[in-house]
């Protein structure tokens, strides 16, 4: 057959491998991908965050063959999958609880690139793609929060949407197109339902699938940030690389199932987390006339909330709120850094990340609270901090005295 | 459960200072444990006598309490179910309570529909609904003539006071600080006044720990309502979690084999 490729496989893979490059495939992305031996501890997340997804994809779907995207039967939909639908309570604390922890995994997965410095040259597509992905979620998650349209679904779209209202000129008219009414209602719902389970999923499933082909293009870096291609043996294999199938499908089977052990014991004996994954208010139907006594975001967004509510201003609130977001796709540009990785780096980075980290964390606390004058003063201080961390960032990092990196990574066989 | 304690215990000291700051009653421990077949089923049969003429369970069926009490067909449906109800039907109560509705309804008789309480134990969170039942005192100022400290002001009468009796709640005033602000009080507060401790004025049929056990076994009962499923993720939880142990540990074992030649 003129034209045809020439495969190694024979049998039906080798039928398919002439046609589509079944092999080829499979060894730039598993088979032959060379990855550092020396991944830790951080690097169990990015394989963890996959897991997650495909476990919101395949929840998802069943959920979506329950539940009733209509402000009339969305909250007894849920109860119905909740008590009627056999299994139905294990798949819908799934979502929901996976729904937290994938942002855990995210959160963790983007710390670990923060210390060691994986978002630099080559890879800061890498990031942006990540940032975007990070994005996605958000909204995601956010529309997810709204369907099962309870007192806390209702009032958080109220408050999120309402926020657009701040911008100026077009506000107004852009949260009447958004909600496609006057306040959260029926088009509301329906709208966010198009969005969580259709749109938003194919963007996110799209991005992540970037993701992957831009890291594979340039590599995986490592807590070292030492690049590996640049030793090779005689047949151009990294001498600090091994195959990520089998020793790094092995390794992370072995961190998913640690991963599930957690992940089951908050499902099957604390799945609304003391009220943090599924708040209190949100058992209760959505009512237009009663407002709850304290709205408060989910805790993945509270950082962003405190930060919003800190600032006295609604406009600048919200550009504060956007801007945090957004000033992370900088981070690889505003890093001067001559080392990646924080073990050769010197005292104002580690400094820096470690305020850095509290601020983010106490902004997580704060933003659950009710908001006394005292809390308000300190979101402040944290907002300060968030922002002085990258702000200060070209002239901290060029400053700072680093260590030598060495050739090789560091690794000690077990 | 065991392990269930730990963590909840773990989890209450981790969320405590979170939650504190929005709730303005010290609630009491009710004990309640929805494990203990028994007490479900005495709150159940406290239900139907002295809630559910009012109160819907519209969520939960008459069919699946059977099943999760242990009761039998016709124990629901001679003793317990409104007559006409069916064995699947869902439990909705004999006073229509929608407003719009054109038959006499509970908002004629409260001023404001007796809610739906499929859903209050989740809601309200552990131990409100008992500390609520141990928490009315007479108030000639309420149209119904009761109060509730819990709850200040709300339209439901003591429904259970001949079981309980009837206690007095001593108010004192509020403290105010150098600036003559209110000081918010530490048990409760209710119009105003901080209340202080209660006095049983008058006996009930049940004494003071028959009648504690009554509020622990509708606690224990609105928290099954509030999710059933609770008695299958307790039942499942500690096989799945040995399962996923095992797993880890021949994964960890798969793992260790591989990275061997690691070097």
């Amino acid at each position: 057959m003129a034209g045809a490729r020439t495969s190694t496989m024979t049998g039906i893979l080798g039928w398919l491998d002439q046609r589509i490059p079944v092999m080829d495939t499979w060894n730039k992305h598993v088979g032959q991908y060379w990855t550092p031996k020396n991944f830790n501890f951080w690097y169990y997340f990015g394989a963890l965050a996959g897991l997650v997804l495909v476990n919101q994809i395949v929840t998802g779907i069943w959920l979506a063959m329950y539940y009733k995207p209509s402000a009339a039967e969305a909250f007894a939909s849920v109860e119905y999958i909740m008590r009627d639908v056999e299994w139905g309570w294990l798949i819908r604390y799934m979502h929901s609880t996976g729904a937290s922890f994938f942002f855990i995994v995210v959160y963790l997965h983007m710390f670990r690139a923060l210390i060691y410095g994986s978002y630099q040259k080559p890879r800061e597509l890498v990031w942006i793609l990540g940032m975007l992905i990070f994005l996605a979620l958000m909204a995601e998650a956010f529309m997810g929060y709204v369907l099962p349209w309870g007192q806390m679904s209702f009032w958080g779209a109220q408050v999120i949407i309402s926020l657009f209202g701040a911008i100026p000129v077009i506000g107004p008219d852009l949260v009447v197109w958004i909600q496609g009414d006057y306040l959260p209602s029926d088009a509301t719902l329906n709208k966010f339902f198009a969005l969580h389970v259709v749109a938003l999923p194919l963007a996110i499933l799209a991005l992540v699938g970037l993701h992957i082909i831009a890291l594979h293009e340039v590599g995986s870096s490592n807590p070292d940030g030492v690049e590996i291609k640049k030793k090779k043996d005689a047949n151009g294999k990294p001498l600090d690389g091994i195959p990520f199938h089998p020793y790094f499908t092995v390794k992370d089977t072995f961190g998913a199932g640690v991963f599930f052990t957690i992940f089951a014991f908050v499902l099957f004996f604390e799945p609304t987390f003391g009220g943090l994954f599924l708040e209190k208010d949100n058992f209760a139907v959505a009512d237009p006339m009663v407002t709850p006594a304290s709205i408060v975001p989910v805790w993945y967004f509270t950082p962003y909330y405190a930060m919003l509510r800190a600032i006295p201003d609604k406009l600048a609130g919200v550009a504060v709120m956007g801007a945090a977001v957004m000033i992370l796709f900088l981070l690889p540009w505003l890093d001067r850094s001559p080392v990646r990785s924080i073990r050769y780096r010197g005292p104002l980075t580690k400094i820096a990340i470690t305020l850095f980290v509290i601020a983010f964390v106490v902004l997580c606390y704060l933003g659950l609270q009710s908001g006394s004058t005292a809390q308000l003063w300190v979101a402040r201080v944290c907002t300060v901090i968030y922002f002085g961390f990258f702000l200060l960032m070209p002239w901290y990092t060029k400053i700072d005295s680093t260590k030598p990196v060495p050739e090789r990574v560091t690794y000690h066989a077990h | 459960m065991r392990i269930n304690r730990i963590l909840g215990l773990l989890l209450a000291l981790c969320s405590a200072p979170l939650f504190a700051a929005g709730a303005k009653v010290h609630l009491m421990q009710s004990g309640a444990n929805i494990s203990d077949q028994a007490s479900l089923q005495r709150g159940a049969g406290l239900y139907f006598s002295y809630c559910a003429s009012c109160h819907s369970l519209q969520y939960m069926r008459y069919s699946r309490m059977a099943q999760d009490l242990g009761l039998t067909e016709a124990q629901v449906m001679e003793s317990l179910a409104f007559p006409g109800a069916k064995f699947g039907d869902t439990i909705v109560n004999a006073m229509p309570a929608g407003a719009g509705d054109k038959l006499v309804g509970g908002e004629d008789w409260f001023g404001k529909a007796p809610p739906d309480l499929s859903l209050t134990a989740r809601v309200r969170g552990k131990d409100w609904i008992y500390t609520y039942l141990m928490s009315f005192y007479p108030d000639p100022t309420r149209p119904a003539g009761w109060n509730n400290v819990v709850f200040p002001n709300a339209s439901m009468p003591h429904v259970m006071w001949d079981r309980q009796g009837i206690q007095h709640a001593n108010f004192v005033d509020m403290e105010k600080n150098e600036k003559g602000e209110d000081l918010p009080c530490k048990h409760g507060e209710v119009n105003g006044r901080c209340f202080e401790s209660f006095e049983l004025a008058k006996p009930g049929t049940r004494s003071a720990e028959e009648y504690a056990q009554d509020a622990r076994d509708l606690e224990a009962f609105l928290q099954y309502v509030g999710e059933p499923a609770a008695l299958l993720r307790e039942k499942y939880g500690l096989w799945v979690i040995l399962y996923l142990l095992l797993f880890t540990g021949f994964a960890y074992m798969l793992k260790a084999e591989y990275w061997r030649d690691v070097h």
